[in-house]
């Protein structure tokens, strides 16, 4: 049956163009890279306006105190767009601004997939693709439980649904009720081998979620005052669990490494690449 | 062994508001008393293994202890990358309960024989691996899982076992128990888990009758090994025979050839490690007709100790 959050749907025609704000958290991500020589650039650009918005504005959270009970949990399952949550966390004060220099190194906090129990404000150690929605539905089941009020929030990688582990989950989500569950799906259209349509199609992907029992809405991923109305109105179907499809563009505010699967992992980054990459975001 | 390790899930849930159940898609009716008592603990999912393992884990996550349960090569085989990851990377307390461990489920054929479960869940950082040998025993492993910190794999056996062990004897995650104890030092030491250590008194009795004082030691927990019991038994052994109903590779006589072979050096004792060789069983019919093609009846372990001890002295 299809939900009244078809009702909601929040498409513009046109993304507005990065604002400042945008601008400096790609700007973390480019420092972060150089501090690795290596990093997922596309998967973590495209990432960025959730996580501002998701930091920014939804979840409820204490940098000091990361384990805070009554916090919001976000776990970001597609682990490999971690920079993208470490320079939010950086930004909030989960740890230091420098500490993003240290990724990947030997003795760093940061890997190139976050780790729970390592990483202030880190909820789940991901990296392996189509763990995170099970998850967050033993969590959001848990948090009923107990009966408080913290919502549970994911973020799946488009490439990563492919996974079935993925849709057992939504089955489940589903079954349960879960209205305190929000799946946000990046939806950048390129995985690591190319374009998703070619690779493995995910539509019609709306449909899909809908037939899981998901209030189902579809937003501009990049459009922060879209985002932001869409967050605010969960759920979007009561007794039911939301999957937000954010339509966004792999590679974002890199203007050469837009929806290139090229630009999804890149190792040896020098100083070269980084000057290109701080030169495309001032264009 | 099955029926019992389930009630003890929820009597522990009557004792310890933090206790779940979750199985994937197990008997009508099964725990109908706690599905009925605690509604909102008591989670049927389904044929979803994988998402079955994530979600304990989130439920761990946020304070409970999860008992998981459906068949024991499917909450191994099936999930594994979820038991590796969501249960033993993150260190969670989730209890993974195995029907029908090793050959219980012969006439099934083998795509239902957990025959390599305990190799490849010892294989996991964090992950304790247990197998009991009787309901008796079960009861007190149960008792034991409540506040233990890490993940644990309980293999279930068949059901209607024979009582073997004894509560004197006591029990503790981790610790070995002495079931026989030889005369002599220097003698045969059967070393066994699971049901394997039922078929191991057995042998051990019919030792005696043809002269050869063996002893017996039972590991209910195969991770962590107790090598402190492990030592102490073969140390002055003539023989060592390790006894398990699953793979040879990787399993129980595995993990005790390598404690053995580490401390002892040329000093170890001859081991002879009996279970399953590299293959996936062939035949049907009964867990004995399983036993029997694999050398793991009673008369059969007896045999092949008489046989190590008389080459043994041959070669002496």
């Amino acid at each position: 049956m299809a939900t009244s959050a078809e009702a909601v749907q929040i498409i513009k025609p046109a993304t507005p163009p990065l604002d400042e704000r945008s601008k400096y958290l790609r700007k973390l991500v480019v420092r972060t890279l150089e501090g690795g020589e290596r990093g997922h650039v596309g998967s973590s650009m495209s990432l960025i306006e959730i996580m501002r918005v998701l930091y920014d504005d939804v979840l409820r959270y204490r940098p000091k105190e990361p384990q805070w009970r009554d916090r919001d949990r976000m776990i970001l399952s597609k682990g490999h767009g971690c920079i993208a949550l470490y320079v939010m966390l950086a930004d909030k004060g989960f740890f230091p601004l420098d500490t993003l220099d240290t990724f990947c190194r030997r003795d760093s906090i940061l890997g190139g997939h976050p780790e729970a129990g390592k990483v202030p404000g880190v909820e789940a150690s991901t990296g392996a693709l189509g763990h995170g929605l099970s998850i967050s539905v033993g969590v959001a089941l848990a948090v009923r439980m107990q009966k408080r009020d913290s919502r549970v929030i994911v973020v799946l990688g488009d490439g990563e649904i492919d996974e079935g582990s993925v849709w057992e989950a939504a089955m489940c989500a589903g079954k349960h009720h879960l209205s305190n569950l929000t799946a946000v799906i990046d939806y950048n259209k390129v995985q690591s081998a190319g374009p998703t349509r070619e690779i493995q199609d995910l539509e019609p992907l709306a449909d899909k979620w809908r037939a899981f029992n998901f209030g189902t809405v579809e937003v501009d991923g990049h459009d922060v005052e879209a985002l932001r109305a869409v967050f605010h109105r969960l759920p979007l179907v009561q007794d039911r669990p939301t999957a937000i499809i954010c339509h966004t563009v792999k590679g974002k505010g890199i203007r050469f490494a837009e929806n290139d699967a090229n630009w999804h992992h890149k190792s040896k980054i020098n100083k070269d690449v980084v000057a290109k990459l701080y030169g495309a975001l001032e264009e | 062994m099955r029926q019992t390790c389930l009630n003890m899930v929820h009597e522990l849930a009557k004792r310890d508001e933090r206790v779940v159940f979750a199985g994937s898609d197990l008997s009508p009716g099964l725990l109908a008393d706690m599905k009925r008592e605690m509604p909102d603990r008591w989670y049927m999912e389904g044929i979803t293994e994988q998402n079955l393992i994530g979600m304990t884990a989130g439920l761990a996550k946020e304070g409970y202890i999860p008992y998981a349960n459906t068949i024991a090569t499917f909450i191994t085989r099936r999930c594994y990358e979820q038991v590796a990851v969501d249960l033993c990377l993150h260190d969670l307390p989730v209890r993974l309960i195995g029907n029908g461990g090793g050959l219980v489920y012969a006439p099934l054929g083998p795509t239902h024989l957990a025959i390599e479960d305990i190799a490849i869940m010892r294989a996991l950082p964090n992950m304790t691996v247990t197998c009991v040998c009787d309901a008796k025993e079960m009861v007190r492993l149960m008792n034991a899982t409540l506040d233990w910190p890490h993940p644990i794999y309980i293999r279930l056996a068949k059901g209607g076992d024979p009582v073997v062990s004894r509560e004197e004897l006591g029990f503790a995650i981790g610790k070995a128990i002495p079931m026989r104890r030889a005369r002599s030092k220097r003698s045969a030491v059967l070393m066994s888990t699971g049901v394997m250590t039922t078929n191991s008194l057995a042998a051990a009795d019919l030792l005696v009758k043809d002269g050869i004082d063996t002893s017996v030691v039972h590991f209910h927990t195969i991770k962590p090994l107790d090598k402190e019991t492990a030592l102490d038994f073969a140390r002055d052994a003539e023989l060592v025979v390790t006894v398990e109903e699953g793979i040879r590779i990787g399993g129980f006589g595995s993990a005790i050839t390598d404690v053995l072979v580490e401390h002892l050096g040329t000093a170890a004792p001859k081991v002879k490690r009996l279970g399953l060789p590299d293959e996936f069983p062939h035949n049907y019919g009964l867990q004995d007709d399983l036993f029997d093609i694999y050398g793991l009846m009673p008369n059969q372990i007896a045999a092949s100790v008489g046989k190590a001890v008389q080459m043994k002295n041959k070669v002496a």
